[in-house]
């Protein structure tokens, strides 16, 4: 595949098409592959790469990129074409001034659940339901089911929703993901033992704003954290309880316009299942709302700013109950 | 920080009574930034004014708080108190102690405790107002009425009367409403018909009125002034503009067995119908679901004899676009559905009738031609018994469908119908059993004794129990006598059910489009139940008829008349002074998203490139969104669907808000 892309790549870029093209390239091992910007052939030559460590979605670079004269060509999996969907909704990315390859995916490896079960690794190549680990102490053969990222043990679709071309042949729809699975546990809690849930994650939280860094759906041009006159910027927490807030406050600024990639979850540095929280409002918006995929097509008016009549009365939403 | 001045107003005991003034007002005298703060018995009186103004002059305020009612009553007296003291009126705050507090409190240091918090919140919010100047907005000189029975009509007539332009959307084929079908009117008995079509017809004639039959609004957007609406011309397959109206496709059309609404389906119409003879405007209408043409394709008779040309079988509904300066709801109202009312027969027996179906009886163009007779076997009923009250009055339905107002008009309609088939038949025997009779009103109560006293109508206090149809025809009505207190049994031919009245079920999309809000029952809300009973809360939206709560004609017209003169009032102004709290965008924190536009029910956000360069070799553009003041209404909706908090509203800043909720929290 790698070799597939970067021709292509590089015909696109001879013929004047695209002047710049948005991959990855490797980081300090294997494992932490990185987005970049590559406008040559040579460049390409030299340090693209793709393989199943590069789960990183790229939509949210093409903000800044799409400004910049001339075209950018990009490969976007699945998941991350929903989010350039809901970043073509808003306005954010020009399409004009974007070229996108899709590329099929079918999971990308958790390299934490890999690293622990084989140190020291050189490479990794997926065949069929194995993965081979080439590691410095000699190879390891790991079961791939096992060491996905937690988004693509319950992938909600295959399907690159929006490309100018293909490379190889594009996927479904999985309406029969799970995702919710776990939210549906949360929500069998009761308030005491979920407040103890969410205390327990968030409280591991280093405020690195990686989530938020990463998040497509977070691409204000100036984060309210981070505006001096929002009243929250540089405050210092009242309590430990206040600084759980940032990711509860995130979560409703991102919610009917999070597509859940799961990007928040795959770069936390904690492990906070951040994912959980936009989920549960994707749920509760497919619940009340009617079933709405943010991103599956641009343009789309999202429920939470659109209004129909068929839409239930907000006192039915207060009571949590049924329509 | 701005210089305070903090005003308590006692509302006589409205709020002394619960609240300890005094101290509220010594309280938020010690409250930073308040340099003079003080409590007067009404603040909103001559004396109480001057009190603000002199102090305003006095301690140099920058700022105004009064305690007192809801800002709804005095807020703009307040404003213009301040004004005059050269402060600008928006550096005033209500902090609302009475609705909010001593009128929901019973416990004096409660009361006063909350009383400080709200005052102390709004000396907070003050502290951040800025001074804001209202704009103008031009007024659109062309109303709307929506329903055009006898309250549409009427308003129409009288908007029109005074030289405006109006147009009046009407569902039905015809204007007239209800009152096409009623036969003669409380309490004068004359008939309803001839009181009626000379305004229909007055309504055809008038240059100022446009009729839209057979159309529905579709949409409304804009504010009061300056409103755009969508009217659907539903397709009726028949040109409107080549129609004489002759009746010869009515004639013709081979289709017979279309229930005919005008006669509530107690008999049946053609396929192609004009819905009765004095119908305005005089054209005929296809019955989509009936026409053969239509539905198969095949006959097309119909356009073989229309002389005319005017029947055209590929119509298609059309759209009107159109803008207004004020809009007048008059959707009127129906008799709900009494099929859950089992034990009085009306789903097992033709004798058992609503009274709108028995006004469709006595009428010369009903079903029976205006003879008094049974539907089952087209005899004279002998012993006719009314049951009030079907459905009304209901607290708790046992049936579902049951309404807890009582729906005004069945008490003088019924002693109408008993009284016209007294007259009529003498020998017929009339019962009428009711829980109360309700006959306030000129003329009234003299109409309803003479039911009684001169026409010998048998008044029985008791609620019927159970109507069973007999093997011979006749209907055993069980029934309680309350006065007398025993079980009764009348053997009736026919039993008449006033059946409750409710709301059209059109009243409450169009209260969503209009965003007029609505009662429990779906009876659109006044602005205030006594002073402004035909004005909806929602400016240049007014209210006629049935839609505002159950009404007879007269009252129907007088507030028709009343939503007219307040529409006269709106389309005389050729500017309004618009609401300067609105929204506003900071273009240096909007991502361009359109969340904003998205949620905007009045189309005040448009978006615009600008080039936000930093660097000096290239250009950076940038969507931004910018709002339109002049049509911008202050709602909100933006400033919470704005994900980078990038619009704020002027007056209810998001920083503003914040402060309140500080104060109260501290």
């Amino acid at each position: 595949m790698q070799d597939t892309m970067m021709k292509r790549a590089s015909e696109l870029l001879a013929d004047g098409t695209v002047v710049r093209v948005l991959g990855w390239k490797n980081g300090e091992f294997v494992y932490d592959p990185t987005p970049a910007v590559f406008d040559s052939a040579e460049a390409l030559a030299q340090d693209f790469v793709y393989h199943d460590f590069c789960g990183s979605n790229l939509s949210k670079y093409l903000i800044e990129l799409s400004r910049l004269e001339g075209k950018t060509l990009v490969f976007l999996k699945p998941c991350d074409s929903y989010s350039l969907n809901q970043l073509l909704t808003e306005h954010r990315i020009d399409r004009e001034k974007v070229y996108i390859i899709g590329i099929p995916c079918d999971g990308k490896l958790d390299p934490d659940t890999v690293r622990s079960s084989a140190e020291g690794i050189l490479s990794a190549v997926t065949e069929g339901d194995s993965v081979q680990v080439e590691t410095m102490y000699g190879n390891v053969t790991l079961n791939k089911a096992d060491c996905l990222l937690e988004r693509c043990t319950v992938c909600k679709s295959h399907k690159v929703v929006v490309f100018d071309e293909m490379l190889g042949e594009n996927g479904t729809v999985n309406p029969d993901s799970n995702r919710f699975d776990m939210v549906e546990k949360l929500e069998a809690m009761t308030p005491e033992e979920r407040y103890e849930f969410w205390r327990g994650e968030l409280s591991r939280c280093i405020r690195c704003n990686a989530c938020r860094n990463v998040c497509p759906a977070c691409s204000c041009e100036q984060c309210v954290f981070d505006s001096p006159t929002s009243g929250v910027s540089q405050k210092a927490a009242a309590d430990s309880f206040e600084e759980n807030m940032f990711h509860i406050i995130r979560a409703f600024h991102v919610a009917g316009r999070c597509t859940d990639c799961g990007e928040c979850s795959r770069v936390c540095p904690q492990h906070i299942p951040l994912h959980l929280l936009n989920r549960k409002f994707i749920k509760d918006i497919n619940t009340y709302y009617g079933e709405y995929q943010a991103g599956a097509e641009a343009g789309s008016r999202a429920p939470l700013v659109n209004f129909t009549m068929d839409d239930c009365e907000p006192n039915v939403i207060y009571k949590g109950g049924s329509k | 920080m701005l210089r305070i001045g903090v005003f308590v107003c006692h509302c006589g005991t409205n709020i002394a009574g619960t609240v300890d003034v005094k101290a509220v007002a010594e309280t938020l005298g010690k409250e930073p930034a308040v340099v003079f703060s003080t409590d007067y018995p009404y603040m909103c009186s001559e004396a109480g004014q001057n009190i603000i103004k002199d102090a305003i002059k006095e301690y140099q305020l920058e700022g105004v708080v009064v305690c007192s009612c809801s800002p709804r009553m005095h807020e703009a007296t307040f404003r213009k108190a301040v004004a005059a003291a050269g402060l600008n009126p928006y550096m005033l705050e209500v902090a609302n102690i009475r609705e909010q507090c001593s009128w929901i409190h019973k416990d004096m240091a409660e009361g006063t405790a909350k009383a400080i918090v709200l005052g102390r919140t709004a000396v907070a919010k003050v502290q951040l107002n800025a001074p804001l100047t209202a704009g103008e907005s031009p007024v659109v000189k062309r109303a709307l009425v929506i329903g055009g029975g006898i309250a549409g009509i009427q308003t129409a007539l009288d908007i029109a009367e005074a030289g405006y332009p109006v147009d009046i959307v009407e569902k039905e084929p015809t204007i007239g409403g209800k009152m096409t079908q009623i036969d003669k009117t409380f309490p004068t008995l004359d008939c309803s018909s001839c009181i009626l079509t000379p305004k229909m017809v007055e309504c055809a004639q008038n240059e100022n009125i446009t009729i839209y039959s057979y159309s529905e609004v579709e949409a409304v957007t804009g504010f009061v002034g300056n409103f755009s609406v969508k009217i659907r011309r539903k397709a009726r397959f028949v040109d409107e503009d080549k129609c004489t109206g002759c009746g010869a496709c009515t004639e013709k059309c081979p289709v017979k067995n279309a229930p005919d609404a005008y006669n509530l389906g107690l008999s049946n119409r053609h396929a192609a119908y004009i819905p009765f003879a004095q119908a305005i405007p005089n054209v005929a209408v296809l019955d989509k679901e009936r026409c053969i043409k239509l539905t198969k394709g095949k006959c097309g008779l119909c356009s073989t004899v229309c002389s005319a040309g005017a029947i055209d079988y590929e119509q298609q509904d059309s759209f009107v676009e159109e803008k207004y300066g004020a809009i007048v709801a008059a959707t009127g109202y129906n008799p709900i559905n009494i099929d859950g009312y089992d034990e009085f027969a009306y789903s097992q027996s033709k004798d058992v009738v609503t009274s709108l179906e028995f006004e469709r009886i006595l009428k010369a163009d009903g079903p029976t031609e205006g003879h008094l007779a049974r539907l089952s076997d087209g005899k004279q009923p002998k012993t006719i018994v009314f049951v009030q009250c079907v459905g009304s009055r209901e607290s708790g339905s046992a049936h579902g469908c049951g309404k807890e107002y009582c729906s005004k008009i069945c008490c003088m309609y019924t002693a109408k119908h008993a009284m016209l088939c007294r007259e009529k038949y003498p020998d017929t025997d009339v019962y009428v059993f009711y829980i109360d009779v309700r006959t306030p009103g000129k003329n009234y109560d003299e109409f309803y004794r003479r039911a009684v006293e001169q026409y010998g109508v048998h008044y029985i206090k008791g609620m019927v129990g159970k109507v069973a149809p007999q093997a011979d025809g006749t209907l055993d009505v069980q029934a309680s006598d309350l006065i007398s207190n025993e079980q009764l049994h009348v053997k009736a031919d026919m039993v008449v059910l006033a059946a409750a009245i409710e709301p059209d079920k059109s009243a409450r999309p169009l209260a969503t489009m209009l965003t007029a809000s609505m009662d429990t029952n779906d009876f659109f809300t006044e602005a205030h139940a006594k002073l402004r009973p035909v004005e909806s809360p929602t400016a240049g939206v007014f209210l006629s008829g049935v839609c505002q709560g159950p009404k007879d004609i007269p009252e129907t017209v007088a507030q028709a008349g009343a939503a007219a003169s307040k529409v006269i009032g709106l389309l005389a102004k050729d500017k309004l002074s618009c609401n300067p709290c609105v929204a506003h965008s900071n273009e240096m924190k909007c991502n361009g998203c359109s969340s904003c536009a998205n949620v905007c029910p009045y189309g005040a956000i448009t978006y615009e490139d600008k080039d936000f360069s930093r660097r000096k070799d290239g250009t950076m553009m940038r969507r931004v969104a910018s709002v339109n003041e002049a049509v911008c209404q202050g709602c909100g909706a933006c400033t919470v669907a704005c994900p980078s908090g990038a619009m704020d509203l002027k007056g209810f800043a998001t920083s503003q808000i914040m402060a309140e909720v500080d104060a109260i929290c501290k």
